[in-house]
């Protein structure tokens, strides 16, 4: 295995059979090639299922306001319903037991500038609690507090986009940005892994917000984070309670399915597994397939080698070699070939991977594509391993055959 | 130098068996040309695989400078082979994509010689059968005559005991057939042990014994007064 005059010999014979050694290698890498890229492809569609699904902290409920469809106790049907401050109130004190934090969530959008520079961001009125809903990182200065709140200051948190966008490289901590004619004091510059739409948006107290608005006390979205230790089932029931709660106190129909809507990350989240563990397996079956279509490449490829050279082993056999030499001497070359073109392969993949980045993340929801590398090792250890197998039961039968059958074999 | 008694080999066709060599006594001196002739079928490429030890016999001994040839593993015969016998093919058996060079130091690479030594010796032996210019052309731009002379050299680098040829003229024109007997004469005249197999008249004339075989037996072992080749 180690002698230098082994490998000189090899060498020569890789040398001089070109494209032998080109259509061995080219299965070889190409098959890792396809592997590494639909294998990092199927991790970009996962990351992105992450992405979308992952940037809401999971222990939210989103309780929404709708139109009613049914007439009830004197209202018609098809009445907006609306909650206002005191609900919020209620809310809170009623199920204080399950709430971990509450918050109301006003969505609009409005003209925000600074200097010469303005643009159309969407706007959200929030609570303090808003910031662990959104899973919302703060980079510098702070989130909106209970005291912006209480006293409808117009403090304004942005996202780290619409700080670019209007501030360039200067500090916006204690600038003051225009928005609905009137200024805004920047208290806080904020990130957020929901993608760049999530980092365009600008959070100011709903209060100040209501104020604005024609002074309110409208809400139309609440948004609550329940205590994790409820799991699935305690939340579940938290979220009946709650809707039975709220029905009967807007004088809803119990049976209309409108009016008051309840979504749970904790039911999504179920779902969301499932549709998750569907897609690992379609990852996996790709890579698996595309790994077995390799490994077939590879050894048919190594049959018709050593078919191809039986005469030349017969010779070489009835000149002195042992049979012990022919295997190793096949295998050597084998796995040689296969090993360098499998990293050439593994290491174009990973290139091609890094190369795509996330080019495909609008159209075609792959983000950040990669291949852990002990996987793509793996493989290639796989194809190697395979490649030699073939090789070897071949290179078994062809150190057997007698030389001179071998020979006259023209 | 060979000793054989009592020779036999048969080969399974099918559910009959092939009687092919049907007791063959037969002794080779060292230093003696040999032709082995006989129409086929008569068993002399047989014959020729088992002194090679490219075949094995059924029943009887067969005795190589004093070593008894039996219980042949494939390592073991591919040793033997390599320490004791050189042969020669009709069809040349040449690497394709080895020069004239590499194919003459191969059967040293088997003998573990380092490569400066593999070279050197297999220059001076391609030297000995006049190929030294053509020492780094493929076989594919050697003509017959000059592939069969590569091939005699390159059984002959391991310094055999004896040389085996099967057919080794069968492949060449008659004026080339004389060059490269006279070469086998040239290095017979040297000492070495030769055998050869053929069908030709002209070439067993060339050799110091020619041995008739005929349906497995021989039917004639004379000595001959050797023609020279040119």
């Amino acid at each position: 295995m180690f002698s230098r005059d082994r490998w000189l010999e090899i060498f020569d014979t890789i040398k001089k059979n070109k494209l032998r050694t080109f259509l061995s290698g080219f299965t070889v890498a190409l098959g890792i090639l396809i592997f590494v890229v639909l294998f990092g492809f199927g991790n970009g569609l996962d990351n992105t299922f992450d992405k979308y699904f992952k940037d809401d902290a999971l222990n939210t409920m989103w309780i929404n306001t709708g139109r009613t469809s049914k007439p009830y106790m004197g209202y018609k049907a098809n009445r907006q319903i609306e909650f206002d401050n005191d609900d919020l109130k209620d809310i809170s004190s009623r199920f204080a037991f399950y709430i971990e934090g509450i918050t109301p969530r006003i969505s609009t959008s409005a003209n925000v500038g600074y200097k010469l520079k303005s643009n159309n961001y969407s706007v959200r009125g929030v609570a303090p609690s808003h910031q662990k809903n959104e899973m919302t990182i703060m980079m510098k200065g702070r989130y909106i507090n209970g005291l912006d709140v209480e006293n409808k200051e117009r403090n304004i948190v942005i996202g780290r986009l619409v700080k670019e966008d209007l501030f360039d490289g200067e500090d916006a901590i204690g600038k003051f940005v225009f928005g609905e004619g009137r200024s805004w004091k920047v208290v806080g510059v904020f990130q957020d892994d929901g993608g760049d739409n999530e980092e365009r948006i600008v959070y100011v107290p709903y209060t100040t917000l209501q104020l604005i608005q024609k002074n309110t006390d409208k809400l139309r979205q609440i948004i609550i984070s329940y205590k994790p230790e409820l799991g699935y089932g305690g939340a579940v029931a938290f979220e009946d309670q709650i809707k039975k709660y709220l029905k009967k106190k807007k004088f809803i129909d119990p049976r209309d399915p409108r009016g008051i809507r309840i979504r749970s990350a904790a039911k999504d989240l179920k779902e969301n597994d499932q549709f998750k563990s569907a897609l690992s397996s379609i990852i996996l079956f790709v890579g698996i397939g595309t790994l077995l279509a390799g490994i077939i490449g590879i050894s048919n490829i190594m049959v018709f080698v050593v078919k191809e050279r039986t005469k030349e082993l017969g010779i070489r056999k009835a000149i002195g070699a042992t049979p012990r030499s022919i295997i190793g001497m096949i295998l050597q070359e084998a796995i040689f070939i296969t090993t360098i073109s499998g990293y050439i392969g593994l290491f174009i993949g990973i290139g091609i991977l890094k190369l795509v980045g996330n080019a495909l993340e609008e159209e075609y929801y792959i983000t950040d594509p990669y291949v852990d590398l002990n996987t793509g090792i793996l493989a290639t250890f796989l194809l190697i391993a395979f490649g030699a197998f073939a090789g070897y039961l071949p290179a078994k039968r062809a150190a057997r055959i007698k030389p001179i059958e071998a020979i006259r074999d023209n | 130098m060979i000793q054989i008694k009592d020779l036999h080999k048969s080969y399974k066709m099918g559910s009959n068996s092939l009687h092919v060599l049907k007791g063959i006594n037969f002794n080779v001196k060292e230093g003696e040309l040999v032709a082995i002739m006989g129409s086929s079928g008569s068993g002399k490429s047989t014959l020729l695989n088992i002194l090679g030890m490219l075949d094995l016999l059924d029943k009887g001994t067969y005795d190589l400078d004093g070593v008894p040839i039996k219980d042949l593993d494939e390592t073991k015969a591919a040793n033997y082979r390599n320490k004791f016998l050189g042969f020669v093919f009709q069809s040349f058996n040449l690497i394709n994509y080895k020069t004239a060079l590499e194919n003459v130091t191969l059967p040293l690479y088997y003998q573990g010689v380092n490569r400066k030594e593999r070279e050197a010796k297999a220059l001076e032996y391609l030297d000995q059968v006049g190929l030294k210019e053509w020492a780094t052309h493929l076989p594919s731009e050697l003509s017959g005559g000059q592939k069969q002379r590569v091939a005699i050299a390159r059984a002959m680098i391991t310094q055999p005991k004896v040389l085996l040829a099967d057919e080794l003229t069968g492949a060449l024109d008659s004026k080339t057939s004389k060059e490269v007997m006279a070469l086998i004469q040239e290095i017979n005249k040297s000492g070495k042990t030769i055998l050869i197999v053929t069908h030709e008249e002209d070439i067993a004339k060339m050799c110091s014994r020619i041995v008739r075989l005929k349906d497995g037996i021989i039917m004639e072992d004379k000595r001959n007064k050797m023609v020279k080749a040119i």
